[in-house]
């Protein structure tokens, strides 16, 4: 087994699911290497090492600075054939599918996606794929390589091996075909949104259509403070305008496994619970005591997040402090 | 005393009888308009195709569009609902030797049968009733079944159009010219929205209702041309499931008695059906009279209840519900159908007409002949020197309808609904003596009360239904999910109920409800309440028609989306 | 300009996946998946404003024509169906294959996708699409404008949102926020049944055998499995103390 990992960042920094992938590929193989693609990207490989990559390729080029997925097919399909990589692996993205669909039709590649496990069976790899509103688990193979695959985001912590890493780097040089480069990025305008990303949080507070109006999602940041989380919203309230849409979780949204989920006034339709199940623990506040939410909670609180929302602020605080 | 009648909603038929108002150049015109994509409607689209294919001159009279289907559903079948075990014989005077019905999608024929008088601990196994016996019928889905049909219907030239509702009966100089369709995109106060598509005038030669049970346009019909019978129509709620199972079922059931109650001052009549689809389906339903007067009745409840029973459980071990779906059925019979099925340009058909036996539990085979004879007379009335819409120029369909089976089976067990309101027993045996003297006894009609007529108590009943366990047993919700229901929230309400009402008839309505949209809000104990309603749920049983609401139709498209029912 | 919509007819019924051949159970009703009709819209759009024709590209089953039928009612043009036994069971690539094919047949100026498929949740075909045929692609476009022979696009990402300029012919794959879809007029749908519908082989489309359904395909279903049963799941009425014991709870998991 020869493994490619690929490495998205974001700003300086790589990101937090594509190291929890490549932190799960060096379980599974003794020979992993990463792939950064970008412009000013060299300093990022050596992050890389610290999570277990044993070689990192970089191809640091103007052509790659933007977030598109053009060029890097054709980065990725140049490595992967000249070094006869067997698997490549992604943690999913919106960037992260386009690049493997377009690596997938120019291989002529098998790609599995929204993976939530990646196992060895019998010598063979195998993935997991939740399905039909999670009712079912696929277990997806390939038939032969290069087998790819995209890894539903936050299935896998980002585990350090390695302080002061040994990790080998290599540059590329990529060739691009023309039609690669004929989008261009106009204007990035990416919104900031306070306290930690959602994607990378250990703690989301969400809130719904159940507070009732746009100014309660105070409710919801003060007690995301608190426990020193992220504020989520649901696609209703997005939709709504009460919320900004980087913070919207669920089946057209992001998908987020935090260590604790807690979700007001949500009732937790199919397509929020897609994004949010991953979660370790699930607390929800919601006064209709048949939502849907309460069939996966690990707690389910049936009253008015008005009265209990507030309290457990306080209540946090006062622990805290 | 409350009964729900004396709170009528904020309703008059007259709201939905129009004349055309499109520019005519804007009508969309059809030979002979058919709404509702039931047994009744598809039959009599499939029979005009038949005849409009030997007769190619008299379909140039039908114009473009000779044949069109309106349904309000999301598609054919998203809101029929029915047992069912369906004999097989207006089906093959349907299509004679066009098909047969091993070609039809049928769970196959009926082997053999139990009737069982249910206590809450034992199954006593009674002989079946002879109006009960279904030697030679057979098990379908309705919902399957008519999808099947609107194929066939489609073949021989139909335009079937579903997503459309029937909003009003266009009416002009004393005759039916068609229907108005309903708007979509308004929001919930009505207000256009950015997607708002206005309904349009759809004008014919004939139009023939055949909207099932609580049919919108035929109540404003019957109205209109004062149809109305001797007796008015009275309504049964039933509510079923559909289940995957590990062994298969070789015998449909009907039970009696538990979980009803046999004693007169409730009123409780029905049963249940337990029908085997093929090798890995059950369906299994619970039909109770709506003129029923507990207010902690919930036929939903009632329904789980009766799967724990282990009559029932033992069926069921194992196995997966994979289907739900509730709806009305008309039971008042012969007594309460319209005096004539027909008005000038319009014609009546199936459940519409209140063509259902409720002894032998049937009325599929009765809405397709209807459908098939309102073909006959449409078709004949179009011809040339014929004028279909002056008065009387369609009787010859009642005619044809009293010469069939239809009118002989109806009339022979004209009576048997109304005796059960004598409770229980008394029913029975009334029931008994009616079957053995062919209708003969009692001699002359009985008298029915409307259903919202009946004064309204409260019991505790309701403290004794199972709490849903997600396995066996269900909440109406999670219930409500599985009907397909995607309406929007914001759609604009479809139901129309008076919203401060004694807290008793709003917990009636709360209760009665399969699919949760009523809910009494707080109030003083003995005081009147407010009724929230929360229209997206809504399944359009039409229950709150029959027990003093107002059910309409909704946005073309919306409501259920029912497959296996 | 010529605008390509490319739809999945999606199965409705049991929502289950056939034990036997480990593919979804497609032998019941299916309809039009609800993500692709913004992409029907989205074309009208275009069309409205700059003339041109909509022609709807769909792969599937006989039934799919049910799907077809309705982007005709809501006002696209004409139809290619494409359905062959032989196609049954493709994946990414299998499926990339037929419809760069019958894309290309049809020489559209702009192909739309809807962002995501209702049954699969899959996500990736325009991407593999765009490549077959050479083209620029944008995805998850909230936002669309067509000017000077290029399109530009509106990108939700994880981020933000970016805009992103290709020169036409493109492939894009629109985010369904990006319009409210339209019903279909009663005209439209009694319309739909007269416009242009072509249905084809892949042999029609000069596609041999091995480019697709099951024999094209790298991916394999290997067996189904129930999803991991969650822990116990505690429900609380709120008596005044549920925040206290939220609290208590998330202490003994140490969780605050």
């Amino acid at each position: 087994m020869s493994t490619l990992v690929f490495l998205e960042h974001h700003g300086n920094e790589l990101l937090k699911p594509s190291l929890g992938v490549l932190s799960k590929a060096t379980t599974l193989d003794q020979d992993v290497s990463g792939v950064v693609l970008g412009s000013g990207v060299r300093g990022l490989a050596e992050q890389a090492g610290k999570f277990g990559a044993a070689r990192v390729f970089v191809a640091d080029r103007p052509e790659l600075e933007a977030p598109l997925p053009q060029p890097r097919v054709d980065a990725l399909a140049g490595l992967v054939r000249d070094r006869e990589f067997d698997t490549v692996l992604f943690a999913s993205s919106v960037l992260a599918a386009d690049v493997a669909g377009g690596l997938a039709a120019r291989l002529g590649a098998g790609l599995n996606w929204d993976l939530t496990d990646l196992v060895q069976q019998n010598g063979s790899l195998i993935g997991k794929r939740p399905a039909l509103g999670d009712t079912v688990y696929v277990d997806v193979g390939w038939k032969d390589g290069p087998r790819l695959a995209l890894i539903r985001p936050g299935t896998f912590d980002p585990q350090g091996v390695a302080e002061t890493p040994s990790v080998e780097i290599e540059d590329l040089e990529p060739q691009f075909e023309d039609f690669s480069l004929a989008a261009t990025m106009v204007e990035q305008a990416h919104a900031e949104s306070e306290g930690p990303s959602i994607e990378d949080a250990d703690v989301i507070v969400a809130g719904g259509r159940g507070l009732g109006a746009p100014e309660n999602f105070k409710l919801v940041e003060e007690l995301a403070q608190a426990l020193g989380g992220a504020v989520a919203a649901t696609r209703a309230v997005v939709d709504a305008g009460w919320y900004p849409y980087a913070t919207q979780v669920g089946q057209t949204g992001k998908s987020v496994s935090p260590k604790l989920y807690i979700a007001c006034g949500i009732s937790g339709a199919i397509q929020h619970k897609v994004g949010m199940q991953g979660s370790g623990l699930i607390v929800a506040i919601n006064k209709d005591p048949n939502a849907p939410i309460f069939e996966y909670s690990d707690l389910g609180v049936v009253g008015d997040l008005n009265d209990v929302v507030p309290k457990l602020t306080e209540l946090v605080r006062q622990r805290k402090s | 005393m409350t009964r729900p009648a004396d709170f009528p909603p904020p309703y008059t038929p007259e709201e939905f009888v129009a004349a055309p108002s499109d520019p005519a150049e804007e009508r969309i015109d059809v030979g002979v308009l058919i709404v509702g994509a039931g047994p009744a409607g598809l039959a009599c689209a499939i029979r005009l195709g038949q005849l409009l294919e030997e007769s190619p001159e008299t379909a140039a009279r039908f114009g473009d569009v000779p044949v069109a289907v309106l349904e309000k559903g999301k598609a054919v079948g998203s809101h029929l609902v029915s047992g069912a075990v369906v004999n097989p014989r207006a089906l093959r005077r349907l299509f004679r030797d066009r098909a047969r019905i091993e070609d039809m999608p049928f769970y196959g024929p009926v082997k053999h049968e139990s009737v069982y008088f249910l206590t809450s601990r034992s199954a006593l196994r009674i002989p079946t009733p002879p109006t009960m016996k279904n030697d030679g019928n057979y098990v379908a889905s309705l919902s399957e079944l008519s999808r099947w049909l609107s194929q066939q219907a489609e073949a021989g030239g139909a335009y079937i159009l579903p997503e459309t509702a029937a909003e009003k009966l266009l009416v002009d100089g004393g005759r039916v010219r068609g229907v108005r369709t309903g708007d979509k995109g308004r929001g919930r106060t009505a207000e256009p929205l950015a997607n708002y598509e206005p309904g349009s005038d759809v004008t014919a030669r004939v139009t023939v209702l055949a909207e099932g049970t609580q049919g919108h346009l035929t109540g404003v019909a019957l109205q209109r041309f004062g149809l109305q019978g001797e007796n008015p129509q009275v309504w049964a709620l039933g509510v079923k499931e559909v289940w995957r199972v590990k062994e298969p079922l070789d015998r449909v059931i009907h039970t009696m008695g538990w979980p009803l109650r046999g004693g007169r001052r409730y009123r409780e009549f029905g049963g249940s059906f337990i029908y085997p689809m093929g090798e890995d389906m059950v369906t299994v339903g619970l039909v109770v009279g709506l003129d029923y007067r507990d207010a902690e009745l919930s036929v939903h409840d009632l329904l789980q209840e009766l799967k724990t029973h282990k009559l029932v459980q033992r069926i069921l071990d194992g196995g997966e519900r994979i289907g739900w779906g509730a709806k009305t059925i008309p039971e008042g019979g012969f007594v309460a159908m319209p005096k004539r099925l027909h008005a000038p340009g319009l014609l009546l058909t199936g459940d519409g007409a209140g063509l259902v036996n409720v002894p032998a539990l049937k009325g599929i085979h009765y809405a397709i002949e209807s459908g098939r004879l309102a073909a006959e007379t449409a078709f004949a009335a179009l011809q040339r020197g014929r004028t279909a819409w002056t008065p009387g120029a369609l009787a010859s369909y009642d005619e044809s309808l009293r010469s069939t089976f239809v009118w002989d089976d109806l009339k022979r067990v004209r009576n048997m609904r109304q005796a059960f309101g004598k409770g229980f027993w008394m029913g029975g045996a009334m029931a008994g003596a009616m079957t053995a003297s062919f209708g003969k006894f009692p001699p002359g009609n009985a008298k029915t009360e409307r259903d919202a007529d009946q004064a309204l108590f409260k019991t505790d009943r309701a403290s004794r239904y199972p709490k849903p366990d997600g396995q066996l047993t269900f909440d109406k919700l999670s219930s409500v999910f599985l009907s397909g229901n995607k309406t929007r929230d914001d759609a604009p309400n479809h139901i129309r109920v008076e919203q401060r009402v004694p807290r008793e008839l709003a917990l009636m309505w709360e209760r009665m409800c399969p699919a949760q949209v009523y809910e009494a809000k707080e109030g003083a104990e003995d005081g009147e309440v407010a009724v929230e309603v929360t229209p997206s749920n809504c399944v359009q049983c039409g229950a709150i028609t029959a027990k003093g609401g107002r059910l309409l139709p909704p946005e073309g498209g919306s409501g259920p989306e029912y497959k296996l029912t | 300009m010529k605008i390509a919509v490319c739809v999945k007819h999606v199965p409705e019924q049991s929502k289950r996946i056939d034990p036997a051949t480990k593919r979804l159970d497609r032998s019941g009703e299916g309809a039009i998946n609800p993500f692709d009709v913004h992409a029907v819209e989205e074309a009208l759009k275009l069309k409205e404003d700059r003339g041109g024709e909509v022609v709807v590209v769909s792969m599937g089953p006989a039934g799919a024509q049910d799907s077809v039928r309705k982007a005709l009612a809501m006002g696209a043009d004409s139809a290619l169906l494409i359905t062959d036994e032989a196609a049954a069971g493709s994946d990414l690539v299998a499926t990339a294959n037929v419809l760069a094919a019958a894309l290309e047949s049809e020489a559209p100026d702009l192909v739309l996708f809807g962002q995501q498929a209702g049954d699969s949740d899959g996500a990736v075909l325009w991407a593999a699409v765009a490549d077959r045929l050479h083209r620029p692609v944008i995805s998850q476009v909230a936002n669309l404008s067509v000017a000077d022979g290029k399109v530009r696009g509106k990108r939700q990402t994880e981020f933000g949102y970016d805009v992103i300029e290709a020169p036409i012919p493109a492939v894009l794959a629109v985010s369904d926020a990006i319009n409210e879809p339209r019903y279909p007029s009663l005209k439209g749908i009694m319309g739909a049944r007269s416009k242009p519908q072509r249905t084809v082989s892949l042999s029609e489309l000069g596609l041999e055998g091995g480019v697709t359904g099951e024999a094209g395909s790298k991916t394999v279903v290997q067996a189904l499995s129930d999803p991991p049963p969650r822990g116990d799941t505690v429900k609380i009425e709120d008596d005044g103390s549920a925040a206290e014991k939220i609290v208590e709870f998330l202490a003994e998991r140490k969780l605050v």
